[in-house]
């Protein structure tokens, strides 16, 4: 339990600080606040309520809305369950990312590996005519199969021929989004009788149930993503192959020593990872987003690296950040209606836990910490391959 | 002048690396501080040099208390150090390392490192150093950089020249060389602080012995003390540091190495031409100098070397390139040089460390499932058949001493059915304790009928354990001589000089 806390304590830190500094920023930002200039004190009253109102957007627009729940008490969790079907997708594209941090490599791909899932089971979806649960089974094993392959690709090049993963994912990243572009302009992708970038439904044969009736978003895909990470979380720490992952990723030189295969632990880590990613795409596709479109990739990918690193490469961390930053998205959207603060800010509030993650010195000088695990510093690890 | 220390006390979270050291060095003499590692030496040292600073006690300077804050405080103060690894930038000249961090310029920007050539040349003149200020560090050897380090305290008039674990990197005449030259040095007035762990040469150059264990000062000795006695005192406890062992009982030649040559990635040849048989029963110890080839060739042996030529057989069976697993299979017990990079996963647990190499493999596997229970066994059971002192076995293996990560390395890789033994520079950085244990674990495969190939720097313990020697200069076998070779022969040898 001190082990939990101690190992808690830095994230829940940065996060509080996070959102203490962006609170600090919508106050300022506010006209009202700064009018009061002249009285000190009035201007912090007024400041706290300004970004007081705002956090109480943020809470509404991602936990439960009293308004909504007043004519209908479950619909007072259509929040929640809009950051759920956030969370989902990120909480695989996150594990994605960490397990891969584990094996000792820096997936950047996560964003292209989960474009290639998204095609691979809207192809499924929309083309094929199967019975209900053989048919979403089928484009989920499509989506495995399209993303473990593009992921799996980086690993296999970087154990032949050394080419940094780094590298190679960022650039998987522009190629799987430019595919999408072109795919979508092409037969039988294109909708007929349109020509804009965008595929077909995908059958309701292949989508992923609601869990809490159709009013609200959240489906089984949340299911599927914990389900991963549980999955991840034993092939870690339970399997042989979790073994030579963590082995690898934690000292290459004294694997291979011991006789462990780096080059094959990196190519099958590479496949895990895309098709966890794929995973997360073909949830939202056939979780909520049904129709394959240019921006189906959004920035789950990339937000997966926050995510892990919040989650301090390990599958529970990974899931509670992915809810919180799906929490964000959700929220963001209420916080920009209701109050006159940007959606941006939620992009502020993001950076900033990943500056006082990334810099754990300056929580532990700020808050006086003593005796904090700083895990392994995540965020700069990976580089030096 | 005199250096004096009082009451140095350092912690490192729970551990107290200084406990309240007292001690008092004296210009014209050789103060040896001797230990074992992590008994607490180099820290004391770079406490004295700024390098950390301590939590509790004074260091004076001629009766007089200073602070001592970074490394420029401790040169204005007269201290000077040379480390165990030189703080040499490779790429550059003497002249401009000797500089570096106290350059002068003539005119705007412009470097003026004439005043550094001559100031060089007269150090250099003055104890026959015969350092040219304008060559290459990376193309001098080590003993004549490590004379560049002592140039540069010098030349910043170091009254106190503190040398941490100088004669590590040297080979046996370097070493002679560098023992004169600190007597020479303080014959001329200057405070030597020697540290080491090496007896011998405690007791040709020291003038006084302080032996620090456990961070501790536990006593002081005069040099005439005998190697036992001062070993005693280091360990805490009566030590033999004779290896007992009866004359081999040879079998079949089961290693064989046929016309080997290695290279590193840029084509450059480190291992040339090697040959030669190693037989069942039999230590066969390659000396040498650090970086003469000898980490490649022992890794090679169990595949892990990429570009080689030439034939390596274990009873007949040929060893592939890049095929660790199938080596460390066919019997072969691998013992690293760096356990700290090669032999363990410091973040990993001890138990884990001890099943690196059979973690898929039942009884630890059953199926894709690695056995718990299995592993906690064999844990216990290779910790108490190796001695090795953990709190539990479920602890990281970063959490041992030397000593027994040693042990961890070894416990492992004689779990596997062994016929050959290939350890290189197994004592390196251990304890007088562990090095017994080590040395008579070898000589006891040798004597269940075990191939042991040792590599080792050490020239006392190539002499205690093998029963051939082999001496590697430059890549190559200069020589294979017999086990009672003299100590001045394999020390020429092992300079490349043949006679």
């Amino acid at each position: 339990m001190k082990k939990f806390l101690s190992k808690i304590t830095l994230p829940a830190l940065a996060f509080t600080m996070a959102l203490f500094v962006s609170g600090i920023l919508v106050a300022i930002s506010d006209s009202k606040v700064l009018a009061l200039k002249s009285s000190p004190l009035s201007m912090l009253a007024e400041a706290f309520s300004t970004a007081g109102s705002a956090y109480w957007a943020l809470f509404r627009g991602s936990i439960f809305d009293p308004e909504l729940a007043k004519a209908n008490f479950i619909e007072g969790f259509y929040p929640l369950s809009e950051t759920i079907v956030a969370a989902s997708p990120l909480i695989l594209t996150g594990l994605s990312v960490a397990l891969a941090f584990k094996a000792g490599l820096f997936n950047i791909g996560a964003q292209g590996q989960f474009i290639a899932g998204a095609i691979g089971a809207s192809f499924v979806g929309f083309h094929f005519e199967l019975p209900i649960v053989i048919h979403s089974i089928a484009a989920i094993a499509a989506a495995l199969v399209c993303a473990g392959l593009y992921g799996g690709f980086v690993g296999f090049l970087k154990a032949r021929t050394g080419a940094h993963e780094v590298i190679v994912t960022i650039m998987l990243n522009y190629v799987a989004g430019y595919f999408l572009l072109w795919i979508l302009s092409t037969s039988p992708f294109l909708r007929p009788g349109r020509q804009d970038p965008l595929a077909p439904e995908v059958r309701m044969s292949s989508r992923l149930p609601h869990l809490f009736g159709s009013e609200l978003r959240a489906n089984l895909g949340f299911f599927i993503a914990l389900l991963a990470a549980v999955g991840i979380w034993w092939l870690l720490n339970r399997s042989t192959w979790g073994f030579k992952f963590r082995a690898v990723g934690a000292n290459a030189a004294a694997s291979k020593t011991a006789g462990i295969s780096v080059g094959r632990s990196t190519t099958t880590v590479m496949f895990i990872a895309g098709a966890l990613a794929g995973l997360g795409g073909a949830v939202q596709i056939l979780g909520s987003e049904p129709a394959l479109t240019a921006g189906v990739g959004g920035t789950f990918g990339f937000d997966a690296i926050t995510v892990a690193l919040l989650g301090r490469g390990t599958p529970l961390g990974t899931v509670f950040a992915a809810l919180l930053f799906g929490a964000l998205r959700a929220g963001g959207l209420t916080m920009q209606a209701s109050t006159e603060t940007p959606l941006d800010l939620i992009l502020v509030i993001q950076a900033l836990v990943v500056l006082f993650i990334a810099a754990p010195a300056l929580i532990k000088a700020i808050f006086r910490l003593k005796n904090v695990d700083e895990g392994e510093a995540l965020a700069s690890k990976g580089w030096n391959g | 002048m005199s250096l004096e220390l009082r009451g140095i006390t350092k912690r490192f979270g729970a551990l107290t690396a200084n406990d309240s050291i007292d001690l008092k060095v004296e210009s014209g003499e050789i103060h040896a501080i001797l230990g074992e590692n992590g008994a607490g030496k180099s820290t004391l040292m770079n406490i004295v040099y700024g390098l950390l600073s301590p939590d509790e006690g004074t260091i004076s300077v001629d009766g007089k208390v200073i602070d001592i804050e970074s490394p420029l405080d401790a040169l204005a103060a007269g201290i000077g150090m040379v480390h165990q690894h030189f703080m040499l930038i490779p790429v550059f000249t003497v002249a401009e390392n000797i500089v570096l961090g106290h350059e002068k310029v003539k005119g705007p920007g412009f470097l003026d490192l004439e005043t550094a050539r001559q100031e060089i040349k007269r150090v250099s003149a003055e104890f026959n150093f015969d350092v040219d200020p304008d060559a290459l560090v990376e193309d001098l050897p080590v003993g004549i950089q490590q004379r560049v380090e002592i140039i540069r305290a010098l030349i910043y008039d170091a009254k106190v020249l503190i040398l941490d674990e100088p004669t590590a990197v040297l080979t046996p005449q370097e070493t002679d060389e560098l023992l004169r030259n600190m007597k020479k040095l303080r014959d001329q007035g200057t405070a030597i602080v020697f540290i080491t762990h090496k007896l011998r040469e405690v007791k040709i150059a020291a003038d006084k012995i302080t032996i620090i264990r456990r961070g501790a000062v536990v006593g002081t000795a005069s040099p005439s003390a005998s190697q036992e006695e001062l070993a005693s005192l280091m360990v805490g406890r009566p030590v033999s540091l004779d290896v007992k062992k009866a004359a081999p009982k040879l079998g079949q030649v089961m290693l064989k190495v046929e016309n080997l040559n290695i290279h590193d990635h840029t084509g450059r040849t480190l291992v040339k031409n090697i040959s030669f048989e190693l037989r069942a029963g039999e230590v066969l110890a390659v000396a040498g100098v650090q970086g003469n080839g000898q980490s490649e060739l022992a890794e090679a042996i169990v595949g892990l070397q990429e570009h080689i030529d030439g034939r390596i057989t274990l009873d007949g069976e040929e060893i592939k390139v890049g095929r660790v697993r199938d080596a460390l299979h066919a019997g072969i017990a691998f013992v690293p040089e760096s356990r700290e990079e090669d032999g363990l996963i410091s973040s990993f647990s001890i138990e884990e460390n001890l099943i690196l190499d059979l973690h898929d493999l039942p009884p630890f596997a059953k199926g894709p499932v690695i056995s718990q229970n299995a592993v906690a066994e064999n844990a216990s059971k290779r910790v108490v058949e190796f001695d090795i002192r953990a709190q539990s076995p479920k602890d990281a293996a970063s959490s041992l001493s030397g000593g027994n990560k040693q042990k961890v390395v070894l416990a492992r890789e004689l779990s596997r059915p062994v016929k050959l033994v290939v350890a290189s520079q197994p004592t390196r950085g251990l304890d007088v304790g562990s090095i017994e244990f080590v040395h008579e674990r070898m000589i006891a495969e040798r004597d269940s009928g075990r191939g042991v190939l040792l590599f080792s720097t050490e020239l006392d313990e190539v002499i205690a354990l093998a029963d051939r020697i082999a001496v590697m200069y430059r890549g190559e076998f200069i020589a294979v001589v017999p086990a009672d070779t003299s100590r001045e022969e394999l020390g020429l040898l092992m300079a490349g000089v043949k006679r």
